[in-house]
């Protein structure tokens, strides 16, 4: 049996290192490396293309950054069914399987990734550290301290994209325009590069702003939000979030708590009033997906991804969402002067 | 008789797992075959430390569930903080033989049960893990690890770099496994899961040996977890959930793979079923309507189906007597 079993290992050791040298060279140039700066094509003509999306999780933002991808590159040209085929995989959340999805993005030697948020993107860019499969991500707000790229105006490597990076100071300001705060908190995920830029700026600005103090409320999975929300319950006179993926995929447990306790909650993206926020200045992220989808365009026409500049969203396109019921709920009223300024008004 | 249908048993399986390999190639390619042996080796790992407790001490410590992120917390700090990623990985090896540790001795000194105390260490390594990451989630992306400083020595990259750096580091665990387990501790750890009273009657200190066992384990998880975290460039506190359920799993399966009499083969069969895991969970992930959320489900119905297979050819084969029939 010791001779067996000695056999056998190192058969599998032989057989194993002869198969990686006989097809070693082989493997690493067919399915991994994909030209990206010779002019290929029109996109009209056949040829096929392979895309990976991935996201971390899903919420109403994520979501709206997708589909708007989606229909920028239909109206270019690239149309599923057609000439592209999506790859969609959605870890929900586990970090482990937003690697082993983009390890298969890899493997399968698709033409382009787009990973929206963070996490997946740091994940996808790990994944294609040696290949030159093209990366564009959507909805980061710091690429630069995320990792992915080392300069927004030119990425030099495989990665560009869209962040929706905001200027803290502007969205408190939107706060403080709807009621006075003394002491504000805030909830995000510490493991979130975006949120530890965002809590950051929020606490360099709130001095200035007139904010006392910033009370801060951790959580590690949006299983956890809820009691993280309760530990600031009577510390403060209103809750920030940021554009945290995390908190923003368990918000209803937020709400809830603020509701229960009076306590008027303020959002990051306006997706998050619909589900019960008084008010947030944010994104359309459909646009942010419709400029992923401009410079995936680019990058498939033949544009070398580490000359094209990632890009952060125009400060006008900011949009303002109030919801007066949720307000309510929360024991504040919206000036009407907020109300006549809002983009939208959410009566839920 | 029993031997040889046995056999026939085993080769068809074999040869089923060689169809399979085969059809894999043709539909979708190498790159699966790799992905799934860098992954089989490097969980394979997990496997071997779960083999340990599990069957060898016969002492199901779920620990492994926290000592995995806990490998990775530790390598990827200590990376960060400036060290050589192979003594980040070796301090993340020491960081899990103290979980393992203390597993050990909540069950003997302090006579918790061993289902407890993997447990108890399990939930309090997660907010130890929380400590050492300062947070949910350390990127290693740019920071040099093991596979860079091999990738640059052998000049390899991608996944052939993978696979060939943790093969080397399976087969130094396997050399050194296989040489301990044969010494004089190494059998009375063994001796232990047997019988453990036969071990105390003939003057053995089952304690030391059932720490000494936790330890190994957790030991090689926390390897396993340092590996994957810097291959996959970030340590995340969540990497590690739902790994002892892995851990069985493909124990269990390479169990039913390849026969395990003597301690090679054992080790044999944890990486062969580790790898026959992986395999058919990227086959699953590459199904366009199967999503990375059905993976658990998934991986419970292989279990279902590697465990009640005896039981089923034992029923075709007329040989299985209900109790209420025995006479």
């Amino acid at each position: 049996m010791k001779k067996l079993a000695i056999t056998m290992f190192i058969v599998l050791v032989i057989g194993f290192v002869l198969g990686l040298g006989l097809t070693g060279c082989g493997s690493n140039n067919e399915e991994e490396t994909i030209p990206t700066t010779q002019p290929t094509a029109q996109p009209t003509q056949a040829k096929q293309y392979t895309i990976g999306i991935t996201q971390i999780v899903t919420h109403p933002a994520l979501d709206a950054n997708k589909q708007g991808f989606k229909d920028e590159l239909a109206k270019l040209g690239f149309v599923e069914g057609q000439n592209v085929k999506y790859l969609d995989k959605n870890p929900e959340g586990d970090m482990s399987l937003a690697a082993t999805i983009a390890q298969q993005f890899v493997s399968q030697g698709v033409d382009l990734i787009l990973s929206i948020a963070t996490p997946t993107s740091q994940a996808c860019v790990a994944a294609t550290k040696s290949t030159h499969i093209p990366i564009v991500f959507g909805s980061v707000t710091d690429p630069v301290a995320a990792g992915l790229i080392t300069s927004w105006d030119h990425p030099g490597g495989n990665v560009t994209g869209v962040s929706d990076w905001l200027e803290i100071p502007t969205q408190i300001q939107m706060a403080l325009n709807i009621m006075p705060i003394k002491k504000i908190g805030v909830v995000y995920n510490a493991g979130e590069t975006n949120s530890v830029t965002q809590v950051a700026q929020l606490k360099t600005a709130a001095p200035a702003l007139g904010i006392g103090s910033v009370v801060e409320a951790t959580v590690a999975t949006s299983a956890d939000v809820m009691t993280s929300a309760q530990s600031l319950v009577g510390r403060i006179d209103a809750i920030w979030v940021g554009t945290d993926n995390t908190v923003v995929s368990g918000f209803e447990a937020l709400v809830k708590v603020c509701e229960d306790n009076h306590i008027p909650l303020f959002a990051s993206d306006t997706a998050s009033v619909e589900r019960g926020a008084v008010a947030a200045l944010g994104l359309d992220y459909y646009q942010v997906g419709v400029k992923c989808g401009d410079i995936a365009a680019k990058i498939l026409n033949g544009e070398n991804p580490a000359n094209i500049p990632a890009e952060k969203m125009n400060l006008t396109d900011l949009q303002l969402y109030v919801n007066p019921t949720a307000a309510q709920r929360m024991g504040i009223t919206i000036p009407q002067t907020v109300l006549d300024t809002a983009y939208k008004i959410i009566n839920k | 008789m029993g031997q040889n249908q046995g056999l026939l048993y085993r080769i068809t399986l074999l040869l089923l797992a060689a169809g399979l390999i085969v059809l894999v190639l043709v539909v979708w390619g190498r790159s699966l075959l790799y992905a799934s042996c860098y992954e089989g080796l490097v969980f394979g790992l997990v496997a071997i430390g779960v083999y340990l407790t599990f069957r060898v001490l016969a002492f199901p410590d779920l620990s492994v569930d926290g000592t995995f992120p806990l490998g990775g917390a530790v390598c990827a700090v200590k990376i960060v903080d400036g060290w050589n990623p192979f003594v980040a990985t070796l301090a993340a090896v020491g960081a899990g033989l103290c979980a393992g540790l203390i597993t050990g001795i909540l069950n003997t000194k302090l006579r918790l049960s061993g289902l407890l105390a993997g447990i108890l260490v399990m939930v309090g390594l997660y907010s130890i893990n929380l400590r050492i990451l300062g947070g949910a989630n350390v990127p290693l992306l740019r920071q040099r690890t093991i596979f860079d400083v091999v990738g640059d020595h052998l000049g390899l990259s991608g996944m052939t770099l993978s696979i060939v750096t943790v093969l080397v580091v399976v087969v130094i665990v396997f050399i050194i496994l296989n040489w301990f387990l044969r010494t004089d501790l190494g059998l009375a750890l063994r001796a232990t899961g047997d019988n453990e009273q036969m071990v105390r009657s003939l003057g053995s200190d089952t304690s030391k040996t059932v720490i000494l066992g936790c330890a190994l384990s957790n030991g090689l998880v926390a390897l396993a977890g340092a590996l994957v975290a810097q291959n996959q460039g970030f340590s995340d506190v969540g990497m590690g959930i739902g790994m002892i359920v892995m851990g069985l799993a493909t124990v269990i399966i390479g169990e039913g793979l390849i026969p395990t009499r003597g301690i090679a083969l054992i080790l044999v069969a944890c990486l062969a079923g580790t790898f026959a895991y992986r395999l058919l969970i990227n086959i699953a992930l590459r199904i366009d309507w199967v999503r990375p959320g059905d993976l658990k489900l998934i991986t419970a119905g292989l279990v279902i189906v590697v465990l009640a297979l005896p039981h089923i050819r034992k029923m075709i084969r007329g040989e299985w007597i209900p109790p209420a029939k025995r006479v």
